[in-house]
Order: C-alpha cells, then structure tokens, then sequence
C-alpha cells in the first residue's frame, strides 16, 4: 500500500517529530510511506479567510504532489478536511475528484483501513483529548455533543489501545479551542479567552498532557500553557500513538 | 447620522476587559446549551425530526409565490387585514398608519425580532407614539435604551443587579433589590397596567399557516396573549419566511422551537390566532426587507429556514465570549452573521469573520441550516466584493504566492523564519497580537522536510 | 405595481426549483402510559396534576385552596356554586381581578403536557391569561402522546382562537432565574378525570 505522507506547513516548519512520528507509525504498520517533497500548504489559512480564489497555485502543486498513491495521510484533521472539501483544479477535475477521496486524517485511516485493533504503545500518563472541530464536526472522526446519536470516537479507540495512558473525561467535550486559523489574531481577546477556557478544563481534570489531531489548536494552547507556565503540556496524538513500550 | 459601530473584534476586546463577566456569560448559556442537549437526547425521533423540518421549510422556500397567496387569500377570508412592506421604512409607515387611523399614540408590544430589524420602536417614538415592550427582557433593556443582546433571551447580558437597578430608577422598586422574583413581581404589576389601557398591541409571528390563513405566537410569559386579547387592535409583523405549508405542520415546528431554544418541552403558550375577536380589529403586515434578494442567494437562501430558537447563539463559543452586542445587528451570533450581509454587506462585512467554523452552530440548528459553511461561503463573497477590511490586512497575496512556490518556500531561509515573516498568525514581531496572550513554538532544529531527507530520501 | 406585487413577482423569480414536502409518518413517541408522562412533565414545568373522578373533589379542593373571598370564575355548569358562570359576554377587561378560572381543555399532550383550549371553551380569549391561578379540567381519555397525534385529532377544526397551553406564565429573563408568574397565570392545575 502506497500513502503519501502530507505533512502541514505548520508541523514541517515546527513541529518535525509529528512527521516523523506519523511516517514511523504508519511504516510500522506496514504501509510503503513517501513523502513529496514538493508540498507546502493545503491552501486553508487563504481559504479561511476569504481568499479560496487564490488558492489555485496550492491545488495544482497538491494534485502534482499527490496522484497516485493509494493513500494520502495526514495528522491533521483540519488539513484533510480542507483537501477533501475544497481541492479542485478545472483542468484535472477526475484527478482532484480521486485525491478528495483518498485524503485521510491519520486517527481515521488507523481505524478505518488499517484497521488497527492493537497498538504497541505506552504513555504512562494523564492526558486529556482536545477533539479539534475540523477533525470531529467535519470529519466526523467523533459523534458530536450536540446530536442525539450513538456515540463513537476514533481517538479515543485508538488511546484505549495505549497502555497505561489515562485518559480523563472533560466538562465539555468539544468546545473551540478558538484558534480557529487567522481568527486567532483577527479576534484576538476571544480566540484567546476560549484558549484559556479550554487549558482550564483540562487543568481541572490534573492532565499531565493535552493531546489532539490537530497541532493548530495545541500550537494556540500550548501558547497559553507557556505564557500561564504551566506544568501541563501538549503533544500530538501521533507521538502517543508511536510511542514504544520500553 | 448613524453612529459609529464598532467592528466585532473590537467590541469583543472591549466586552473581554471584565473577565469574571465574560465568564458569568459564557457559563450562563452555556447552561441554556445543556439544557437543550438534555432535552434533544430525550427526543429518540429528534434527529429524524430536524430533517423533516428542514425539508418542510426546503417546500416552503421552493413554493412560497403560492403559499404567500393561499395564505393571503385565506387571512382574507379570516376577516384579517393583510399587508406588504417592501422593506423596514414601508413596515414602519403601515404600522404607523394604523396607529394614526385609531388616533391612539400608545401601543404595546410583545417579542418580535422583525420590529427590532426594521427599528420599528424609533420610528413610532419620532412620531409621537410611545410603545411599551412587554417580554420581561425586552422591558429591561428598553428601560436602559439598549438593543436586545438575544433574540429568545433579550438582556441575557445582564446582572440581577443591573436590572435591580434599572427597576429602581424607572419602577421604583427598593434599592439594592436583585432577587428575580422581586424583579419580575415588579413588572408584572408595571406591565399589567400597561395591558389593561392600551388599546393597539403588536405582536411577532412565529408560524403562519398558508393552509389556514392562521398564524402562531408562542410566550412563556403569556404577553403576547394579555396584549392581543385585551386591545382593540392586533397588528402582527411577520417576514414571508416565517409561511409554512400546513397546520400539521405546527407538530413538527413546535417540538422544536422551545426544545431547541431553552430545553423546555414547548412554550408555555403557542396561540393560533386564526379570526379577529368579535369587536376587534386584526391586521398582519408581510415584509420582503431583502428576503427576495437572499431567496435568490442560493449559497445563503438557506438562511431563510430559520425559526428563530437562538440555540445557534447559546452554542457558539464566540457569542457566549464577545456578547450580542458585538455583532451590531438585530440578529446576533451565527445566525446573524449569514443574515447580516444580505442587509448591508459593507456595514456586516466583520461578522462571517467573527466566528472559528467550529460548526457546532450547524449542529444545533434545528432545520439544519448550514451555519457555518454559509459563514465560510460569506467570507469568500465579501473578500471579492472588496469590503474585507480585516483579511487585507494580513498580506495574502505574499502568503499565497510563497505557498504556491515550493522552492521559494523551502529556501526561505532557516526554519521557521519564513513563516515567522510571512504567516499572519506568526508574524515574529510585537505587533502581532498573537503574543499579547501567547507564545510562540520555538523553532526546531531541522524541519521535517531536512529530517527526511537526512534520514529516509535514498 | 403594489408592494405586494413586486415582493410576489421577485419571489416567484427567485425561488428555487420545487421541492416535495416530506412524510409525517413516523415521528412521535408512543408513550405506554400518556397519563404519566403528561403528569412528570407537567410537574417537571411547574404544573400540578390532580386525579379527580366526582365533581365534588374539584369544588373541596378550590374551597381549601382559595379564599371566600376570591373571584373565580369558569364554563363548567357542574361548578356553579363555587363559580361565577355569567362572565362572557362582558368586556374582557372585567376580568382583570380574577383569582382563579376553571376551564375544560380539549385534550392533552404526554410529550409535552401541553393542552389544547379553542375559543370555544375559553368564551373569552383571554379568560385563561388574566387569572392570577388557572385550572383546568381534562378527561385522562384525551390524552395522546405526541403534537403529531394531537394534530391529526385537531384537523381542519374551525376557531377563531386556539392555544396549546403548557404549564404555568414564566420567565427566566433576569439572569436564567426560573420565576413562575410572569404575565399570564402564576400557576395551573390540572383536574385529570380518571
């Protein structure tokens, strides 16, 4: 099985050890990982914002990059949920039509077509879940507080698979963190106010770790937590999921 | 003329400088939230339920020319006067011309967001007719002079001491009293009086039967009744879009409007007002005010679905933190905001912009209008139009032509600098208010594209 | 051309292609026991429900409940001695100091314990608002579970004035406070005939 790896801009520039992580889990469980060099950006921070009819570079260089695998990864529900509602180019309709189809969110292409029942992991921790809303009410990687469904979350089969992680349960389960992309400096006093919100629900439950799919909503909290100095702080999903029984 | 408004972001900054309030508020509807979560989970049909009114109100949207005059003919035929504005000053100049004709210059009103939209009650005041508001909210702020913050919970933004106060000025109830029982005692004998002497009542429409010609009101507090059936004249004020198909209708519409709005099962009253009382006089006014220009919007015509629960406002994480206020328009939170721009794109161009499309307001909506993929639409509609003031401010162009370039992209220098230069929300320099609140990642010491080529790239 | 016109005309150019209305069949809850939803409900909304099978039960209680002196009035033959029945033709606003209305609703609604009252058993549309206490007289076999059930049963009835009535006048305007008696009736009981 051929994935292609997208890696956010975001994580590239900063947070290296998600990719590596993400390419390690992926490996070990037995997927054939490339990673195009060519990428750069999804086009979301533009689209966001108003600009989608700039966007039109991102999505030839995202077809270019991302033909032809079986798979495309990514840990990062808000990414994916871009590709797969806005990626169009006239001139390679079919083309873009078959990525939309193909982008995975890393926790769901775990559970969904890996299929994974048993992971070897071990995070000896208090951790609380930041369900990201792109990843949860746009993905559905998680039935929503706000429906009168059965409940399911993707996440949260997959950290029950890790030993002796803790996982705490919150006052409210899938609030904003507020980062919402440019909102975080456009509205500065609410984006910030909601971030602090959240940070508080999880330092009521004691959690040690804040994880999540989405590193742009950690990236926001882990800004308050700093600011704050906080002891808590945050980690990607995929670094718990990879992480290795010692 | 008009005075200045302040953009949603400022007023938010504004609204976020007491920060035990902010908190009060969020918790306060956030409360209303879980109470209609408990009563949605308690409905097993609920979701099934949301569907069929959104498809009821889909029949309506795609039928209205002819339910509008089947509705029209039947009112008619009701003995009810019926009437068309065009926009607000039309509304406001029809309602004024019945007051005139009955020679009264004293009205009272219940609840009715279309009457707040078209500023109805400054209107009557310039011209010499004074209108009491008789919801228990919408009383309080009229006696502050504020606009309501809610559309279901008008002065949701206040304190039992606020409105203490308020009651002391203008009721004369003791001071320093804040107990809600008190307060809400003191109104009921101040609006009582108010009931009994006014010959002319307006009220809202929540429902109106194309089928019957009726239309339904629905209070918990009974003021709409006290003042329709005590008055000489009922005048009703609805938007087209309030029309639906049939009385059975009213099932689907009524299990949901109070559920959705507070978590109550239904509204204390939900009175069809079909016929005139013996004796009365009973008009309704139609009012289009840009609906026919949203009906063709078929990104936004969706919009026009909406019942007006508020359960959107009580579930949006910026409306709980920047007030009704903030959105500067008859109609807060995410609602208003897809409603806004179609009135005036360039005085609302802020609002779509005012919400993290967190999508929880969709979720909640109980015709299931695509809140916030209409805000994400907006936004695109009002950057091509030129009014976003905000967006342009952040350099998309450069941003955009970094990201559509990988070798620009990666020879931009040592990680994270170009993002450091170019991303509107890292902007490494101390004007970004990213680091009022924050800190930013510390950059690594390779990036991941470095660490595989290094490490994987055979 | 009118407003009326040019709205109707704008509309018919706008509006999107047709689209049927959806099937009714298959909402609504089946309660097994109607009567005791309706009544956990209308307790849970403030109401009271009072399970009565003789007349005189309603009289004992309104005598222990309310004053000598208290005006009360109502549409049901069977109260005259404790109810002024003469009321409704006069002007509405003569009832503004009534204590207490007594009347028979139509049926009731387990989902939501809400009653339908038509202008027919109200004679004055308002005599169910301005008392300060409401009470009304339902018979336990006019109850249905759901608005849907209650709607089918309403129809194409004729009124001038009908009202689906739920519980007592409230509000919660001041702060999310709860307080009983806003405008309307400050509390409702309900005599369920059994």
């Amino acid at each position: 099985m051929r994935v292609g790896l997208f890696i956010p801009c975001y994580v590239d520039q900063f947070y290296p050890q998600i990719g590596v992580a993400t390419l390690e889990l992926l490996e070990k469980l037995g997927c054939e990982v490339h990673f195009p060099l060519n990428q750069t950006c999804c086009g979301q921070p533009m689209a966001n914002s108003g600009f989608e009819h700039l966007t039109g570079g991102c999505n030839s260089l995202f077809i270019d990059n991302f033909e032809g695998f079986d798979y495309i990864v990514c840990p990062s529900g808000s990414c994916t949920l871009h590709i797969k509602e806005h990626l169009h180019e006239e001139k390679r309709e079919e083309k873009a039509s078959t990525i939309r189809k193909r982008v995975y969110e890393l926790t769901e292409f775990l559970t969904d077509v890996l299929k994974v029942e048993n992971l070897e992991a071990n995070f000896p921790h208090r951790v609380g879940l930041h369900q990201s809303c792109h990843g949860q009410r746009g993905l559905k990687l998680a039935q929503m507080s706000e429906l009168n469904a059965p409940f399911f979350s993707k996440p949260e089969q997959l950290l029950k698979q890790v030993k002796q992680l803790d996982l705490v349960s919150l006052s409210r389960k899938d609030e904003c963190c507020g980062f919402g992309g440019t909102f975080c400096v456009t509205e500065e006093a609410i984006s910030v106010r909601m971030g602090q919100d959240r940070v508080k629900d999880h330092e009521d439950k004691n959690v040690e770790f804040i994880t999540g799919g989405d590193m742009s909503c950690l990236m926001h909290l882990e800004g308050i937590l700093r600011r704050q100095q906080s002891p808590v702080k945050v980690i990607h999903i995929a670094e718990i999921l990879n992480s290795q029984i010692k | 003329m008009e005075s200045k408004v302040l953009e949603h972001s400022k007023a938010s900054e504004v609204f976020n400088k007491d920060k035990e309030r902010v908190g009060w508020h969020d918790e306060t509807l956030w409360f209303v939230r879980s109470k209609r979560d408990k009563a949605a989970h308690n409905i097993p049909d609920w979701e099934l339920l949301r569907s069929t009114a959104s498809s009821i109100k889909h029949n309506v949207l795609s039928n209205m020319h002819d339910y509008l005059v089947e509705f029209e003919k039947n009112a008619l035929a009701n003995g009810v006067h019926v009437h068309w504005a065009a926009d607000a000053e039309e509304h406001n100049k029809i309602v004024h011309g019945i007051i005139a004709k009955h020679g009264v210059t004293r009205m009272v009103k219940s609840k009715s967001m279309l009457t707040e939209e078209c500023h109805l009650n400054d209107y009557l005041s310039k011209n010499g007719v004074e209108v009491i508001d008789t919801d228990l909210g919408e009383r309080i702020v009229q006696l502050r002079d504020e606009p309501p913050s809610h559309i279901v919970l008008p002065a949701i933004h206040l304190k039992k001491e606020d409105v203490g106060e308020t009651f002391h000025i203008h009721l004369g109830t003791e001071k320093g009293n804040k107990d809600p029982q008190y307060l809400t005692e003191a109104a009921r004998h101040h609006l009582r009086e108010t009931f009994l002497t006014r010959k002319i009542a307006l009220t809202g429409v929540n429902f109106a039967v194309a089928q019957t010609g009726e239309f339904v009101v629905c209070t918990n507090e009974g003021n709409a009744d006290m003042g329709a059936h005590l008055a000489d004249v009922h005048i009703a004020c609805m938007g087209f879009e309030k029309l639906i198909p049939r009385r059975e209708h009213l099932g689907v519409f009524l299990r949901l409007l109070a559920r959705s709005a507070t978590g109550q099962p239904i509204t204390t009253y939900s009175s069809h007002f079909k016929k005139p009382r013996e004796g009365q006089e009973m008009h309704i006014v139609i009012v289009d005010n840009g609906r026919s220009t949203q009906l063709a919007r078929e990104d936004f015509r969706n919009s026009l679905k909406c019942i007006r629960c508020g359960a959107c406002m009580n579930t949006c994480p910026v409306y709980r933190r920047s007030g009704g206020h903030s959105y500067h328009n008859a109609v807060a939170g995410p609602i208003g905001s897809i409603l806004a721009p179609n009135l005036d794109m360039r005085k609302n161009a802020d609002l779509p912009f005012a919400s993290t499309l967190c999508g929880s307001c969709s979720n909640v909506c109980p015709v299931k209008i695509d809140i916030h993929d209409q805000l994400y639409k907006w936004r695109q509609v009002i950057v091509k139009e030129g009014y976003a003031t905000t967006s342009k401010k952040l350099g998309m162009g450069a941003m955009t032509f970094t990201l559509s370039n990988p070798a620009i992209y990666q020879t931009g220098g040592k990680v994270g600098r170009w993002f450091m230069r170019n991303v509107p929300f890292v902007v490494n320099n101390g004007l970004n208010p990213w680091f009022k609140n924050r800190e930013m990642p510390e950059p690594p010491k390779e990036s991941f594209r470095e660490w595989y080529l290094n490490n994987k790239k055979s | 051309m009118s407003s009326r016109d040019k709205i109707l005309a704008k509309i018919a150019q706008n509006q999107p292609e047709f689209s049927a209305l959806p099937d009714l069949k298959g909402l609504g809850n089946v309660y097994e026991s109607p009567a005791q939803q309706f009544k956990t409900i209308l307790e849970g909304i403030g109401g009271k429900v009072i399970e009565f099978s003789d007349w005189s039960e309603i009289k004992s209680f309104v005598k222990e409940h309310f004053e000598a002196n208290s005006r009360i009035i109502s549409t049901l033959p069977e109260l005259a001695e404790i109810a002024e029945l003469n009321w409704a033709e006069n002007d509405p606003h003569t009832l503004e100091n009534v204590d207490l209305t007594i009347i028979k609703g139509h049926l009731g609604v387990a989902e939501n314990s809400a009653i339908w009252i038509t202008e027919s058993l109200l004679k004055q549309r308002v005599s169910a608002f301005i008392p300060q206490y409401l009470a009304i007289v339902l018979d336990a076999k006019s109850l249905v579970s759901s608005m849907h059930e209650a709607y089918a049963q309403i129809g194409m009835e004729e009124y001038g004035f009908a009202t689906f009535l739920a519980g007592p006048s409230k509000t919660a305007d001041i702060e999310q406070s709860l307080v009983l008696g806003a405008h309307g009736a400050r509390g409702l009981t309900v005599f369920l005939k059994v």
